[in-house]
This record gives C-alpha cells, sequence and structure tokens, in this order.
C-alpha cells in the first residue's frame, strides 16, 4: 500500500485550494488605510479668530463618559404607560425624570452605531470618529493600540487628565494614554460584577477629588448579562436598576462646567448577542445631560432623534475645546450648539455656523489627505464633494467678512456636505483587489477540477510510481521562485501571496497537462449527469442567494431528504430490491455473471435499508428543532435547546435537559462501546482498547458531572459554591486530558485485534488450503511475502468465524490463530477516534445540545448503513472488480450531513453566533493568551464538520464490515475462495486500498471545495450586493474555515488509516515465521 | 399497433390535461372572487375534482384496468373500498413525507393535506386506474424493467414529472420576493401540476420516440 504518496498528493490538493482561498480572501476583505496625522491646535479653523483655537474658553471644562456596554436604545427608553414592563423595560426611569423635567439641560438620542457591532469596533469608532472595516472584526481578543488620531489623544495633547475604569480593552487601545487608568478583565462573560464593581467602588472618591478633566467609565454588566443570560431575565433587570442608581449618583455629583455623557457602544438581539448590523444591535442609547443649559433651542421630545456614533467625537471635541481628531467624519450634533443670536452661558462659546465650519473644513482637509494617500475613493465623488466644500466656504466666508450671521441654506448645506462626505467614505471602504480576487478564483477553480480528475483516475494516478506529482512540485517551485525572482528585481520587495498564487496555479496546470498520459490507462470516464452531482450543483447554486444562505439550514436539509429518499428509489428502478429478478437471458454469456443475491437476502437488505431511511429522517426532522436564528429570519424562534442549563429559569425544566443530556452522552458513548464488542474489538489487552474501556466511559462520567456542576444556579447552593467552581476547573480539564491521553493511546497502538493462539497438534484440518507457495522454491521473498498473507487470512478468517460463535464446533478444525476483531482492524480505531473526539467536542456545546450530538451518531450510522446495505444490493449487478470505490451519493451526502449538523448544534454563518462561551469550558477565570481560546472556539464552531471528516474513510470500510452478516455461502457456492474476511479484503489489494481511499477524500474535498468555490463566486460576482457583509462575507469565511477545518482532519483520518496499516502490516510480519512452520 | 396505443394515449392525455385547463376556467366563470392564489384550495380541489373523474372515465373507457377476476358485485365493492384506502393511505404518506420535508407540522395543516391530495391525485389515483389497488405492482413498475406496457410507461413519466414538480415547486419558498405564489403550498402544487401537465406531454412523445428501442413482457 502507497502511504506517504497518497498522502502526500493530499497535502498538495489542500494546499492549493488553501492558496487559492487565501489569495481571493486578501483581495476581497477590505482594509482601510489608517491616516497617522494628528490635528493640533495650531491648524487655522476659523476664518476670523486668527489665534490658537484651543486657548479659547471651552463650554465644558470636564465630561465624564459613562459607557454602558450594550445599553440598547429600548432600555433607555421609560413608558409610564407600561404596567406590566420585562425585565428590560422602564428600569431606567431616571432619563425619563430629567428630559421631561429640565428639557434644555438632557436630551436622550437614538445611538446610531456602525457595524461591525463589536466592543473594541464600537470604541474605536467613537473615539477617531472614523468608520470600522470588515478586517477588523478579528482583531477583538487582541485588540491592539489605536494609532489614528482621537479623542484620549486630543485630550491628552491639551493637557487634560483623562481618568479611566471599566472594561480593559481601553488599555489596549490606548496604552499609557490616561493619567489613571483602572482597567478590570472584560473577557469572561459570566461574570457580570468583577468590573461594575470595581468602578463603583472607585468613581465617587475620584469624582470627588480633583486631579481629573475627562472620567471614562465603561460598564460591561449590562452586555455580559445579555450574553450569559439574554435581555429577559430578571438578572437584566437588576442590572439595569443598578445603572439607574449610579447615573443617579453620578449626577449628584456633577458641578456646572461638567458635561455628563451616558451612551451604550452598541444594542443587542433578542438573544443577548450582538456583532452583526440588525436595528436591534446598532441602536444604542445616547444620554447628553448637564447642570449649564446644553440645549439653547427648543427641542421636540416626542422621539428621540437617531445619531450616528461617529458623530460624538466632533461633538465632544468642541464641546471641550480641542481640536477634532483628523480622521473624523462625524458631524456635530446642532442642537448642542446655539445658532447666531441665541445665547448661552458664555458669550464666547461657539455657535452652530462657526461648529459646522469647523467641522466642514476638517472632514474636507481629512478627504484630501486620506485621496492623497490611497486611491480608494472614487475620483467624481471626491471632485463632487471637493465642488461643494469649494462653494460653501465661498458663501461662508462672504457672509463672514459682511459680518452677517450666515443663513439658514449654508447651514443647511454645510451639514448636507458632512452628510454626503460620510456616506461617501461608507460606500468606498467597501473596496476589493479584483486582480488578486480572479487570481483566487483561478486558482480555486482549477483546484476543484484537479480534485475532481484526482478522484476519477485514482486508480491510475497511484500506479504511477511516485504518483506523478514529482513534476508538479518542481514546476511549482520554480513558478513561484521566478515570480519572487521577477518581484524583487522589479519592485524590491516579495509579495508573498503572489508567489503562492504562480506556484500553485503552475503546479496545477502541469498536473491536468499530464493528465491525458495517465488516463489513457484508466476506463473513459463517468456521466457526469447524475442525481447526487445534481444535488451537489442545487447547494452551491443556493450558495449564490441571500435568501438560501439565510435559510441554510432548511436548504441543506432539504437537499439531504431528498438525496436520501433517492437512494432506494434508485434501487427500485434498477430492479435490486425486487427479489425475484431471474437472470437476464438477454445478456451476452461470457460476461462477467452479476452475483445473485439468494431472496430472504435481498429482503432483509431491503428492510435495513427501510430502517435506515427511517432513522436518517427521523433524525433530521428531529434535528430540524435544534436550529438557531439568524437576525434576518423574521417570525422565528431559536430552539430552547441552544441556552446553557444555567441561565432555564424554570428547575424543572433544567432538570428535565439535564437527564435528556445524560441520557444522550450515556447512549452516545454505549452504542460506541456497543458496537466495538460486538466485532470483538475489546479483547486485545493494548492501549486502544483501553482508551476504548477505560477512558471513554470515564471522560463521559466526568462530562455529565461538570455539567451538574455548570447547571447549578449561583444563587442556590451557596455552600458549596467553592466546591462548584473548583469542579468547573478540574472536571473539563480532566476530560480533555483523558481523551488527549485516548488520542494520543489510539495513535501509539491502533491495533484492537486480539490473537489467540493454539498449539495443537492438528491444527491444520484437511480443509486447510496448503501453503502452495512452498512447491516454488524460486520465488522471491517479497513475492513469498505477498502470496502468504492471503493464505493467512484464510486462516484467520476461519478462526473470525470461530471468534464470533466462540466455542468452535469441531475439535478437528481448530485453526492456529483466533483473530477477534480482525475484521473491523480499520474501522475500530477510527470509529474510537470519533467517538474520543465527539465527546470531547460535546464538551465545549451548551449542556442541552447533547442530544444533537447523538442525532449526528444517528444519523452518521444510518448513512453508513444504507451507503453499505446499497452497495451489497447493487452488487447483484455491479461486478466486484471495482467494487472498493465509493459512488458519490454517499459522499455527497455525508457532506451535506457535515453542513446540516453544524446547524443543528446551534451554529449559523454569522458571527454573532459563535459560541464565545466555548473559551471558558475548563477556563471559567478567562485565559491570559489568545490561542487556546481561539482554538476552543474553533472546535466548537466547527465541531460536526471535524466529527463527520475525521470519519470519512468510514463510508470505505462500511460494506466490509456489515458483510459479516450478509451470510455465508451465497456467492456461488465457492466458500472456500469467497469468503467473509470483512476490511482483510482491502489489505489483500494494497494497491486498490490505497486507490480507494485516495478516491474518498478526494471526493469528499472536491465535494467540500466546490462549496467552497461557490462561496468564493457568490461573495466575487455579488461583492455590491445589499447582503453582502450581512450574508455573503461571513458565509464566505465559515465555509472557507470550514474547508480548512474539515480537510485537516480528512487528512487526520487518513492518516490514521494510514498508522492502522503499518501496524497491521507489523502484525503480520510477526506471524508470519509461525504459520509458515 | 404501436400507432394505435399511441395515439390513443394521446388523445387520452389531451382530454386529461384540457380537464385541467376547464377546473381552472370553469370556477373561474362561475364562483365568485375566484383566483388561483386568493382562494387556491378551491381551485385545487376543482383540479382534483376533474382530474380524478376524467382519469376513472378515460381509463374505464379505454378498458386499460386489470381485468377483473370475477364479475359479481360484491368483488366490485371490495375492490373500490380498496382503492379508496389505498388512495387516502397514500394521501396521508404524502402528507407525512410533505411534512418530513420541512412543511410545518401544526400550522396550515389543511393546506398540507391538500397539496398531498392533490399528489395523491396524479399519481397514485394513476396507479389505481392503470394497474388497481396492488402496491406491489405499483412498485414494480417504478423499476427499469417493469413497465409492461404503454400504459405503464406514460404511468411512470407522468407520476414522476408530477412528483418532480413539485420537489421543484418548493425552490422558490424561501426567496424574499413577495410574491402571491410563494405562499405554502400554491407553489408545490403549481409546480405538481405544471409537472403533471408536462408529463402527459412528454408521455407520448417519449414512447413515440423510443418505440424501436421498448419492449415489454406479457403478463
Amino acid at each position: 500500500m502507497k502511504r506517504l504518496p497518497v498522502l502526500a498528493l493530499l497535502l498538495w490538493v489542500c494546499a492549493v485550494f488553501y492558496v487559492g482561498i487565501f489569495l481571493f480572501v486578501g483581495g476581497f476583505l477590505l482594509v482601510r488605510l489608517e491616516v497617522n496625522r494628528s490635528s493640533t491646535c495650531e491648524d487655522v479653523l476659523l476664518p476670523d479668530s486668527g489665534g490658537d483655537f484651543c486657548w479659547r474658553e471651552p463650554r465644558f471644562r470636564r465630561a465624564v463618559v459613562l459607557i454602558v456596554d450594550a445599553l440598547k436604545a429600548d432600555f433607555a427608553q421609560y413608558d409610564p404607560g407600561n404596567m406590566s414592563p420585562r425585565p428590560y423595560e422602564n428600569k431606567l426611569p431616571v432619563i425619563e425624570e430629567l428630559v421631561s423635567s429640565h428639557p434644555a439641560h438632557a436630551g436622550l438620542f437614538t445611538f446610531l452605531a456602525d457595524p461591525p457591532t463589536t466592543t473594541m469596533q464600537r470604541i474605536k469608532g467613537f473615539m477617531t470618529g472614523s468608520l470600522p472595516t470588515f478586517i477588523d472584526v478579528g482583531n477583538n481578543f487582541a485588540s491592539s493600540a489605536v494609532l489614528e488620531d482621537n479623542l484620549v489623544h486630543q485630550l491628552v495633547q491639551a493637557g487634560k487628565h483623562v481618568v479611566f475604569m471599566g472594561d480593559d480593552t481601553w488599555e489596549n487601545l490606548f496604552p499609557k494614554k490616561f493619567h489613571r487608568s483602572l482597567p478590570f478583565p472584560s473577557f469572561n462573560v459570566k461574570d457580570l460584577h468583577t468590573v461594575d464593581d470595581g468602578i463603583l467602588q472607585n468613581i465617587y472618591p475620584t469624582l470627588k477629588g480633583d486631579d481629573w478633566d475627562v472620567l471614562i467609565a465603561h460598564f460591561l454588566g449590562v452586555d455580559h448579562c445579555g450574553h450569559r443570560y439574554g435581555p429577559d431575565h430578571p438578572a437584566m433587570a437588576e442590572k439595569l436598576t443598578q445603572m439607574n442608581g449610579v447615573i443617579r449618583s453620578v449626577i449628584e455629583h456633577l458641578q456646572n462646567d461638567t458635561l455628563f455623557v451616558v451612551m451604550g457602544d452598541h444594542g443587542m438581539t433578542e438573544t443577548g448577542d450582538h456583532g452583526g448590523e440588525s436595528q436591534k444591535e446598532t441602536e444604542a442609547a445616547l444620554f447628553l445631560y448637564s447642570q449649564s443649559p446644553l440645549f439653547p433651542g427648543p427641542r421636540s421630545q416626542l422621539k428621540p432623534e437617531v445619531v450616528p456614533q461617529t458623530d460624538l467625537v466632533p461633538t465632544l471635541a468642541l464641546l471641550l475645546g480641542i481640536p477634532i481628531p483628523y480622521s473624523s467624519v462625524g458631524q456635530i450634533l446642532t442642537p448642542l450648539f446655539p445658532l447666531d443670536g441665541q445665547t448661552t452661558s458664555g458669550p464666547a462659546d461657539l455657535t452652530q455656523s462657526e461648529a459646522l465650519w469647523i467641522n466642514a473644513k476638517q472632514v474636507n482637509r481629512f478627504l484630501e489627505t486620506y485621496s492623497s494617500m490611497a486611491k480608494d475613493i472614487s475620483p467624481e465623488s471626491l471632485s463632487r464633494l471637493k465642488a461643494d466644500f469649494t462653494r460653501l466656504s465661498a458663501q461662508y466666508l462672504s457672509t463672514v467678512q459682511q459680518g452677517r450671521p450666515p443663513s439658514p441654506e449654508v447651514l443647511r448645506s454645510m451639514q448636507g456636505y458632512l452628510t454626503s462626505a460620510r456616506e461617501t467614505c461608507r460606500a468606498s471602504w467597501a473596496k476589493f483587489n479584483p486582480l488578486k480576487m480572479a487570481a483566487g478564483l483561478a486558482v480555486l477553480a482549477a483546484a476543484c477540477v484537479l480534485c475532481f480528475v484526482l478522484s476519477e483516475l485514482s486508480a491510475a494516478v497511484v500506479s504511477v510510481d511516485g504518483v506523478g506529482l514529482r513534476a508538479p512540485a518542481v514546476v511549482g517551485l520554480v513558478g513561484g521562485a521566478s515570480v519572487a525572482g521577477l518581484q524583487a528585481a522589479s519592485l524590491g520587495h516579495v509579495d508573498a501571496a503572489w508567489c503562492l498564487a504562480a506556484a500553485a496555479f503552475s503546479s496545477e496546470v502541469v498536473f491536468l497537462w499530464r493528465v491525458p498520459g495517465i488516463s489513457s490507462a484508466s476506463r473513459a470516464s463517468q456521466r457526469l449527469l447524475r442525481f447526487p452531482l445534481l444535488v451537489l450543483f442545487l447547494r452551491c447554486c443556493s450558495l449564490l442567494s441571500d435568501s438560501y444562505v439565510i435559510a441554510e439550514g432548511r436548504v441543506v436539509t432539504y437537499l439531504l431528504f431528498s438525496l436520501c429518499l433517492y437512494v432506494p428509489l434508485r434501487l427500485n428502478w434498477e430492479g435490486f430490491l425486487a427479489a425475484t429478478t431471474p437472470p437476464d437471458a438477454q445478456k451476452p454469456p461470457g460476461a462477467l455473471q452479476p452475483l445473485a443475491l439468494p431472496a430472504w437476502v435481498v429482503r432483509r437488505e431491503g428492510g435495513v435499508l427501510l430502517v435506515c431511511v427511517g432513522v436518517l429522517v427521523g433524525s433530521l426532522y428531529l434535528s430540524l428543532a435544534l436550529h438557531g436564528c439568524r437576525e434576518e429570519q423574521g417570525a422565528c424562534q431559536p430552539s430552547p435547546f441552544l441556552s446553557p442549563l444555567a441561565r432555564v429559569q424554570d428547575s424543572r425544566r433544567r432538570n428535565l435537559h439535564y437527564v435528556l443530556s445524560v441520557a444522550a452522552l450515556g447512549a452516545w458513548t454505549y452504542l460506541l462501546y456497543r458496537w466495538l464488542c460486538h466485532y470483538g474489538n475489546l479483547n486485545h489487552a493494548g492501549a486502544a482498547v483501553f482508551a476504548a474501556r477505560w477512558l471513554l466511559p470515564l471522560a463521559s462520567m466526568l462530562t455529565g458531572l461538570h455539567w451538574a456542576a455548570s447547571s447549578t444556579p449561583e444563587d442556590r447552593f451557596r455552600s458549596l459554591a467553592e466546591l462548584i467552581a473548583l469542579a468547573q476547573v478540574v472536571l473539563p480539564r480532566g476530560v480533555f486530558s483523558l481523551l488527549g491521553l485516548g488520542m494520543l493511546l489510539l495513535w501509539l497502538d491502533p491495533l484492537t485485534v486480539f490473537l489467540k493462539p493454539r498449539a495443537l497438534a492438528h491444527t491444520r484440518g484437511p480443509s486447510r488450503p496448503r501453503p502452495r507457495y512452498r512447491a516454488s522454491t524460486g520465488i522471491s521473498p517479497q513475492a513469498e511475502l505477498h502470496h502468504l498473507i492471503p493464505q493467512l487470512y484464510q486462516r484467520i478468517r476461519h478462526s473470525l468465524e470461530d471468534g464470533v460463535t466462540k466455542e468452535g464446533p469441531e475439535e478437528g478444525s481448530r485453526p492456529a490463530v483466533e483473530a477477534y476483531g480482525l475484521g473491523t482492524v480499520y474501522s475500530a480505531p477510527l470509529l474510537l477516534l470519533y467517538g474520543l473526539l465527539g465527546l470531547g467536542l460535546l464538551l465545549l456545546h451548551p449542556e442541552s445540545m447533547a442530544p444533537a450530538f447523538l442525532l449526528l451518531l444517528m444519523e452518521g450510522g444510518a448513512l453508513l448503513y444504507l451507503h453499505a446495505t446499497s452497495t451489497t444490493l447493487s452488487s447483484q449487478q455491479v461486478t466486484h472488480l471495482n467494487s472498493f470505490t465509493v459512488p458519490w451519493a454517499p459522499v455527497v451526502l455525508w457532506s451535506l450531513a457535515a453542513t446540516q449538523f453544524f446547524h443543528a448544534t446551534g451554529h449559523l454563518p454569522t458571527f454573532p453566533s459563535i459560541q464565545w462561551s466555548a473559551a471558558f469550558v475548563g477556563f471559567p477565570q478567562g485565559h491570559t493568551g489568545t490561542t487556546i481560546p481561539a482554538m476552543l472556539v474553533v472546535l466548537n464552531t466547527f465541531t460536526s464538520h471535524i466529527l463527520f471528516a475525521v470519519a470519512c474513510p468510514l463510508l470505505l470500510f462500511w460494506p466490509f464490515v456489515c458483510e459479516v452478516k450478509s451470510g455465508h455461502g451465497w456467492r456461488g457456492g465457492t466458500e472456500e475462495s469467497e469468503d467473509v474476511i470483512m476490511e482483510m479484503r482491502l489489505r489483500e489489494n494494497p494497491q486498490q486500498f490505497s486507490s480507494a481511499l485516495l478516491h474518498l477524500a478526494t471526493r469528499y474535498l472536491f465535494v467540500c471545495g466546490v462549496q467552497v468555490f461557490a462561496s468564493v463566486c457568490a461573495a466575487a460576482i455579488l461583492r455590491r450586493h445589499l447582503m453582502v457583509w450581512q450574508v455573503f462575507a461571513p458565509k464566505l469565511m465559515f465555509e472557507a474555515s470550514g474547508f480548512l477545518v474539515s480537510s485537516a482532519f480528512v487528512f487526520v483520518g487518513v492518516a490514521l488509516v494510514m498508522r492502522v496499516d503499518v501496524a497491521v502490516s507489523r502484525l503480520f510480519k510477526r506471524l508470519l515465521p509461525e504459520s509458515s512452520r | 399497433m404501436w400507432d394505435s396505443e399511441i395515439r390513443a394515449m394521446a388523445s387520452a392525455h389531451a382530454i386529461i390535461a384540457s380537464s385541467v385547463f376547464m377546473a381552472t376556467v370553469v370556477p373561474a366563470v362561475l364562483v365568485e372572487n375566484f383566483s388561483v392564489y386568493r382562494t387556491h384550495l378551491v381551485w385545487l380541489y376543482s383540479v382534483c375534482g376533474a382530474v380524478a373523474a376524467v382519469n376513472v372515465a378515460v381509463f374505464g373507457l379505454l378498458g386499460v384496468s386489470p381485468p377483473a377476476k370475477k364479475h359479481t358485485l360484491h368483488h366490485k365493492v371490495s375492490r373500490l373500498v380498496k382503492s379508496c384506502l389505498h388512495f387516502l393511505l397514500s394521501c396521508l404518506f404524502f402528507h407525512a413525507v410533505v411534512v418530513l420535508y420541512g412543511a410545518p407540522l401544526l400550522e396550515s395543516t389543511l393546506e398540507t393535506f391538500s397539496l398531498s391530495v392533490l399528489l395523491s391525485t396524479l399519481t397514485t389515483l394513476r396507479c389505481l386506474c392503470v394497474l388497481g389497488p396492488n402496491v406491489q405492482a405499483w412498485i414494480r413498475v417504478f423499476s427499469r424493467d417493469g413497465a409492461m406496457s404503454v400504459w405503464d410507461t406514460s404511468l411512470q413519466i407522468t407520476a414522476g414529472c408530477s412528483v418532480v414538480g413539485a420537489w421543484l415547486g418548493a425552490f422558490p419558498i424561501p426567496l424574499d420576493w413577495d410574491r402571491p405564489w410563494q405562499v405554502w403550498p400554491i407553489s408545490c402544487t403549481l409546480g405538481a401540476t405544471v409537472g403533471f401537465l408536462t408529463g402527459l406531454v412528454a408521455a407520448p412523445v417519449w414512447i413515440h420516440w423510443h418505440r424501436k428501442q421498448l419492449t415489454y413482457k406479457s403478463k
């Protein structure tokens, strides 16, 4: 069997795909250039003053900024008519009181956040006044310092003392900027109180003291409460009431020269998550208050005005008397500035027209700088904006020079200018690199073709020496190196992306070029228009429509269901299900006679088939109840199984869920154990068997205990709190280490075969075939080995029959060796790995998801048996020569099932739906680094991809595994030569085994890769679509990462099979002398 | 022999197809406020009724149905009862399949059931007419070598087309076009009907085209 060449080939295919994805994503995901310039006091912004802007007396000397994370717009509103408020309603009455009693002093706004609505992006947004780009999303857990000009920087420049307390993200964003800083850990979303209590202990002493000018306090409790319990929970009422008290007492501490800002950085969905751009996530609350009159003009109090988040930056800057940060594209809040003629406390206050003028001038300057640095913004809109500004400034300056206040039209056109500048920036910071995207598309398309060709020609490719990989590798290296050289010569630097692209593409082309030479020996290509491929095609098409991507869970289930009904229908169409098909007389004699199965076998297999379809359909239908909801799906209720048990308030429901989960966990372990036991894989005393016998049950027991500990509500069992906290650390880590140990042992000693030698004198019965190789003497040892191994199988095979029945009937035909579990030597370790992995991944999910895992196991099993029975039934017609290859239907089913269970385990291809809580399993105190949490979250997200990918080789083995049950003697009576040897049949044909393995792996990769290609196409074609950042870009990211994970774990599965093969070879080498004696 | 059978089939199919059109046009004249979308169930049941009546009449007149072994009244009645039972069971079967495909389980049960009645009318009823209440024969017909007459082949084609039409009809449901025909189950019933009509046209054409290759075993 060729092991390394097959692995190398797979690795190369994966690498080509990776390069394609990397190229495309590099061109598709947008990056905005940061302008590293800062505004200074010397900027001449006002036409008349001429002097230094900063030395004017600011309207407010001090400011208190309270940021309540995830303070949704609804939370801040107060409806006195609401008699039975929900936990999040009417909990901030202080705002309403102030707004109605002091309309000139207080104002409530709806604060419109720009997506992505994650905390770090928002802090950046409302401190720099700029717009975030998609690429920033990934930085949330490794936030680095803000380099652009921002409010904090300007305040520090102006010599103000900025004191900060709260969320430690700020400390990472603005290191060493604060006069005093009290950061508290923010990452642990289960912790509702640490940050808030820390702030409350320090805020009042600070307010009473005098060493601060601007105080920023960032409360996290509301956000964490949303993440943990959702908005509709008593804990939210408690938290909001606490915030109400904070606002009230801070106001008591305020002085006349202090501006008070309360704001949310983003909102939250019904489930308490955020990150996307639905209305619920983007609408936060903004509340402004001051002891001195804040709003000079009369205001309508009917509905809060909507204020974009960028607008806070210029407003705060001008109110505090500092320059507006350089790259801000916001617009001042006009109601806060007096019109010409209106007066506020100080005569020197900026009027509305002056403020707007400063604002417009600053934005114009930024646009000029930016357009000189980057060519993102389209020249037409730039020149239009420029013309607007020139006209504006002429009008404004002429009126000012005439000494009369600018007309309202001028003010309105200045506002219009600022708004359109902001919109232009918004639109054009979605700019792509079309060349890279095209290159990525080309590489991916070639990779798909390559994968398809490889799978069709696997037999021919494996038979070629070195699997034909040498030339592509050499050409790829040469191509990459030459592009690197060219770039270094012409540009002076090397762009890794283009070198990789050249390498990948040239190697692909060379391989495909050589295909005709390789394939001449192989059979003609099959028909392409088959139903499984049609289903795959439909699946790919569905990725091009946002509606279908939104409804992906249902779409995939629909396709899966169709394909699974197709299997029995096709078998019936071919006549395999009708037992009494007489041998077709019209077939020419001499052709390979189909094996006729006896009627009872056909009937039984048909029954098994129907049961499989039933189980499959049943688990598909049940799994529909476990789906989550996208925000775009309006009338959708997320599954009640998705919330962690600690969130469930009804204790009876909680107990029910717990019992259900433990039952599912037990069933998972029991089914695997039972299967291994049934096929005699648990008799050996090796490491793998130890893992199966002891580690698997022990780990599942610990998992059950961990769930019990983590689902106990905190307020009860106070006396046991420490014990529970300890259990939450120790138990998951224990499970992880047990499973890790199990996998390690499995890798070191994957054999689950128990050999029982018998030293009886009449070992070789008369029926046993004599080792015929002895007759010929001139055979090389290698050939002898090849010949001998089948002989040995015959022997072991007979032992296997004995092993199944335990008590051998006749004493005389006692075999020399009894091998238990040899028939499933390949699938048993793979299944064990599947079980161990599944258990570990289950631990990363909410407790109630355990039934989903059981459904996954059942569906996987049903798929395997469906495949096995349909193979057996089709073997009536298809000759056994090429029976190792797995047809398309099971492979497509397998891949669709992976996507389907991605949804059925509560995941969605959107960023807010990522289950961050997985990062805290076993680490309730949070992490120091980012590697472990990232890994845990990835494992959690791609659970079903991992499980199905690892178990992919089982599709090859299962027909052989099921062979034993098909009874003996129905294969034309020649029992001696054609008997049940299960997976040993694969070992007898090492060449075909490796080609079939390559065939299966490349087919699976093709099916996954085509889906990646389709979503890449969707992103490329629809890149200006309304939904691109909401639907297509996240889908692309998830699909691409899913492919990365899947391919890696397919590789792991294939590698494990190879490892078992090595071990089996060693076993037979050890046995050889015995049997030849 | 071939030509006459194909001609008979073509005319029978033409009659059935025209019955579908009549079932759409006649209620539009007679019933007030009739519309395929708004009063969908009325349309659906009128099509069902028309197709059922015409099918039974045409196949009875043509004498395609399997010859009854005994001509007693008792036998005929039991056959009729059996047929009705089979039809009802097939409705339930289609209902279950449609629900498993993702139709709502508790809401709009009537609509789902009406769809399954339509599907049964388009497929099972023809089976009943051509083959009689004999499930074994139905299963046999839907295999490559299972057709034993021209009518069996046409049954394969029309039934397959109806089911595939209903399957395709589900495709536009998730799209956000907000069209009246995207409401459950209108697109599926329309798909099934269109598929059925296509099958009616395709069957004689296909059989005519392949008449050289087609060989039927005697019963």
